[in-house]
């Protein structure tokens, strides 16, 4: 009975990494695609490693799928803070839509994009 | 539970929507954190297809490849963050 639920939870977390990657390829931005993919593609894999361990129903399976969970949710935040800092800091080009820009070029010229 | 036996094929055809539609932003993506970011993706949707083809296949041993991508993800991605920041082109 534990081979269904495991295969509905991973259809979830499937259906969670494509809305990811058509989020990062319909997005206009860098920080945009950055947000739209980060959350998601974390709980996509989430639920997949669930549903594998649903799936297996092993110990030895739940404890490896526990510590994929644990890795990607402690280090993928991380990471995409930094690829967002870097990003902006280096001057990647914003959205012409972007109403405010709250780390850019103020009155006095002085700016941390400089 | 015979008419479970292809399910875990079509979520694999599923994931690989997922890595295409990641691949073709990696390939045109404007600028380098466009890349970055798209290679995340790709690592993160590559632990999902070792997840799915250990399930296919029902066997234990894809899944540590998971393991392993997920630890190689986080370090790929800060080496190219820290690239991108020390060299200031885009």
């Amino acid at each position: 009975m534990n081979e269904p639920i495991g295969l509905f939870i991973m259809g979830a977390g499937a259906l969670l990494m494509v809305f990811a990657g058509i989020g990062l390829l319909r997005m206009p931005d860098f920080l945009l695609r950055l947000a739209a993919t980060s959350k998601s593609s974390s709980l996509g894999i989430a639920l997949i490693a669930v549903g594998t361990a649903l799936f297996f129903w092993d110990d030895g399976v739940t404890l490896r799928m526990a510590a994929i969970v644990l890795f990607v949710f402690l280090t993928a935040p991380v990471a995409s803070h930094m690829i967002g800092r870097a990003g902006y800091r280096s001057g990647t080009p914003l959205w012409h839509g972007t109403t405010i820009d709250e780390m850019g070029r103020d009155e006095t010229g002085k700016g941390i994009r400089g | 539970m015979n008419n479970l036996q292809y399910i875990p094929l079509v979520l694999l055809a599923i994931v690989a929507v997922a890595f295409g539609l990641s691949f073709i932003r990696f390939m045109l993506g404007p600028s380098r954190a466009d890349r970055v970011i798209a290679l995340d993706t790709l690592t993160i949707v590559a632990i999902g297809a070792a997840l799915t083809a250990g399930v296919w296949t029902r066997s234990v041993f894809l899944l540590d490849i998971g393991l392993l991508l997920a630890l190689l993800a986080f370090v790929s991605t800060v080496a190219f963050a820290y690239y991108q920041e020390r060299r200031n082109d885009r």
